[in-house]
């Protein structure tokens, strides 16, 4: 078995990043017992997801143990260890979404964006992600996107919403490309 | 004459900001100065957008369903000519519906009246006098109170609350900390998000009552992240409450003073548990420890600390300011006052319900949740999350009472109720909730680590069609070694959903492991969708649907599905129009 700093980096991708993003919260959890959690979710908000170099800033700098961040960070399912497309797409895991067909929705949105929950568009544009339940039984099958909820789903409604954004996204990109 | 519109998570993800702009855009266009109100979730989420008018006599008009479309009309119709618009009229004091009649609400009283982000609304209501009141009386008197209303707690175990504030306040310490569980973790279960996101300052004064009580200076709320908009408005309560000299340093004048703030929670279920939830609380990864010590003897930061769901603080305020005996004239004997439920699944009207312990199961899914949608027949509902279990028609009049859900196999849990029906497979259910559990197991215990992974194992294989016979008595021993050998609640319960189901479905079990069949129609590994050759008109609806192209045909011939193709998505049946039927699943 080798070492946890061996796994840490095996596990975390590294990415020439700006520490200097972080010093703000730093400085102000530093000293605050308890508070690795709450810098954590603070680094994920600036940088979308938690690379190597900024799981072993915040280690060096609170003064933990390398291994214990990434205990932290493995822990929870809030954090990811590899960046996200632009648009996340939480699929409700819920038991009302469950016995309301979110198979169904889940296999819909795999085959139109050819990918597998828990990966990402090689365009970087849309992320799948199972998660449990989003608390939004009643319009059970539930996903969210970047925040805004949709529901209740049929395979054809989810997949027609990715295919609006999808063409937003389009459009906003030859616009730019024009301008 | 007002307007309400009903923005909890659940009205905005049905479209209502939508609603709400169409109706300031329209009431600007016909000059109409009519007030229009934010509220949270009065909890008919079914009939979600929703909005209230209330006529100049108070009488107030519910409507539901509403898009940006029916606005024109509804001000029209209603607002300039006077006449209720009874296509989405819901509810009327003349006519109230069934929904909300049955219903007696204590915690959520506010719920889809106040608006959450206006302390003034609050306390127009009454709300903070139990807080004046509570400050006036001697924390004993408050802790014997809440032992008069006999309030147990609300997050699952059902626990008595005075017992614990007793305990907490006996325990000797400068420092104590009130702790608000708001982790919600149980799928199927929103009752604490509605009463954060629609009433969060019944919560706060609860707390700072806790607090009083116990001797404690501090509280934090424990939220999970996934909750945006309850985080939000509970920031918004406390930032008032605390320029209203209701929280923070000597408390209307009194020598009591109480802060809160709010941590998020970062996705981790096991953090519902007590002393996780304090692990948590420090930074480090939400594992369990053994109890004895309980958190009232060392809790948060090694100190005397009281923990309490949302639901139990929501009902603290009504008990010390109504007096604990006309709470406990509510309910049943061993039970006392209301439980809200989130009412969700096969159900025709889904929501947030509060009904008076005792009522039976039956009178809360047919009377409240008006039965099972498209009238199939009733199966099963489950109780308590991954915690609780399922229970059979036969036991539909069971009151909805601590120790009767409990007898049945399920627990009464924080509130989750998930109404299954005929085309609900029960083995499956055990599946998805072992899936869950199995996720979910903080690793500690090795029972719960490695027990909930191999009976996940075997219930994929059954579902898969590759069960064996001894399958069924192989699950009931390792479900029982997994309950005996876990230190925390996740792990003692984790076997309940498979148990309830062998205990009361097990000829479903039987049909998967012996004939390799799934009654149920959902199991994709035991099932095939053919198309009757009789019945098909060619249509071709079902090979434009289908996703893999594995239906062929040509006009005038039946179509046919490749079953080597198939992946039993079931997309054919749904489009083959009712006229034909030709799919059949089998």
């Amino acid at each position: 078995m080798g070492c946890c700093c061996q796994e840490m980096e095996n596990h975390c991708k590294d990415e020439n990043l700006d520490l200097n993003l972080l010093k703000d919260i730093l400085d102000e959890y530093r000293d605050q017992a308890g508070s690795l959690v709450t810098v954590l979710q603070k680094a994920q908000d600036i940088y979308g997801y938690l690379p190597l170099t900024v799981l072993r800033h915040i280690a060096e700098e609170m003064n933990i143990k390398p291994a214990q961040v990434y205990g932290v960070a493995t822990f929870y399912t809030q954090f990811r260890l590899t960046p996200v497309g632009k648009y996340v797409i939480l699929l409700c895991q819920g038991t009302a979404c469950h016995v309301n067909g979110s198979e169904r929705i889940e296999t819909a949105l795999c085959q139109e964006l050819k990918i597998k929950p828990g990966e990402t568009t090689p365009d970087k544009l849309f992320t799948l992600t199972n998660v449990a339940c989003l608390g939004c039984c009643s319009l059970a099958p539930v996903m969210m996107i970047n925040g805004q909820a949709y529901g209740p789903l049929t395979p054809d409604k989810a997949v027609s919403i990715v295919k609006d954004i999808y063409a937003s996204e389009q459009q906003a990109s030859e616009g730019g490309e024009k301008a | 004459m007002k307007i309400r519109i009903g923005l909890g998570s659940c009205g905005i993800a049905a479209g209502a900001l939508k609603v709400m702009e169409a109706l300031k855009a329209e009431l600007n266009n016909h000059n109409l100065d009519i007030e229009i109100q934010k509220t949270g979730c009065i909890g008919m989420c079914h009939n979600e957008p929703l909005l209230d008018i209330i006529d100049d006599n108070g009488q107030i008009f519910t409507y539901g369903k509403i898009t940006e479309k029916d606005i024109k009309g509804i001000i029209e119709q209603y607002i300039i000519a006077g006449n209720p618009v009874e296509k989405h009229l819901v509810n009327s004091n003349t006519n109230p519906n069934d929904f909300l009649a049955e219903q007696v609400r204590v915690a959520l009283r506010n719920c889809g009246i106040i608006d959450p982000e206006q302390i003034g609304h609050y306390t127009e209501r009454g709300g903070y006098e139990a807080l004046k009141k509570a400050i006036t009386m001697s924390p004993e008197g408050i802790i014997e109170e809440i032992k008069t209303s006999g309030l147990r707690g609300r997050g699952g175990a059902g626990f008595p609350t005075w017992f614990k504030w007793n305990a907490a306040k006996n325990n000797p310490g400068e420092i104590k900390y009130i702790v608000c569980n708001a982790d919600e973790g149980d799928p199927g279960a929103f009752m604490d998000r509605s009463v954060l996101e629609s009433d969060p300052h019944s919560v706060l004064e609860g707390m700072a009552i806790a607090g009083y009580a116990i001797g404690a200076a501090e509280g934090v709320i424990y939220c999970r992240a996934e909750y945006p908009l309850a985080i939000r408005r509970l920031e918004l309560a406390i930032k008032q409450a605390k320029e209203k000299g209701l929280l923070g340093s000597n408390i209307l004048g009194s020598q009591f003073s109480f802060n809160i703030r709010i941590k998020q929670g970062a996705g981790a279920f096991v953090c519902g548990e007590e002393t996780a939830l304090i692990a948590s609380l420090e930074g480090e990864r939400g594992m369990p420890r053994l109890k004895p010590p309980f958190p009232a003897q060392s809790g948060y930061w090694g100190k005397p600390t009281n923990i309490n769901n949302v639901e139990t603080f929501a009902n603290v305020p009504w008990i010390i300011a109504e007096g604990g005996k006309a709470f406990a004239a509510m309910g049943s004997q061993t039970s006392k006052g209301t439980k809200v439920f989130a009412l969700a699944g096969k159900i025709k009207r889904g929501g947030l319900v509060e009904v008076p312990m005792g009522l039976s199961l039956r009178d809360v899914i047919y009377k409240i949740g008006g039965g099972i949608k498209e009238d199939r027949n009733f199966k099963a509902v489950q109780l308590g999350g991954p915690s609780g279990g399922c229970i059979p028609v036969d036991l539909l009049d069971t009151p909805v009472e601590y120790e009767s859900i409990t007898a049945t196999g399920a627990i009464m849990g924080s509130g989750g109720m998930v109404v299954m029906d005929e085309t609900t497979c029960m083995v499956d259910v055990a599946r998805f909730f072992l899936d869950f559990t199995q996720k979910e197991s903080c690793g500690k215990c090795v029972q719960c680590r490695i027990g909930t992974k191999r009976m996940l194992e075997i219930l994929e294989r059954i579902c898969k069609g590759e069960g064996q016979p001894g399958d069924i008595e192989l699950l009931q021993e390792i479900a029982i070694k997994v309950g005996e050998g876990s230190l925390c609640g996740l792990g003692q319960s984790a076997p309940n959903p498979v148990l309830t189901t062998i205990r009361y479905f097990r000829e479903e079990y039987e049909a998967h492991i012996n004939e390799k069949k799934c009654p149920a129609m959902q199991c994709k590994a035991l099932i095939t969708y053919r198309i009757d050759p009789d019945k098909c008109k060619s249509c071709s609806l079902c090979a434009k649907k289908c996703p893999v192209n594995c239906i062929t045909g040509e006009k005038k011939k039946p179509y046919v599905i490749d079953q080597e193709q198939c992946i039993k998505c079931g997309n054919c049946m749904e489009v083959c129009p009712t006229k034909f039927n030709a799919v059949i699943v089998e």
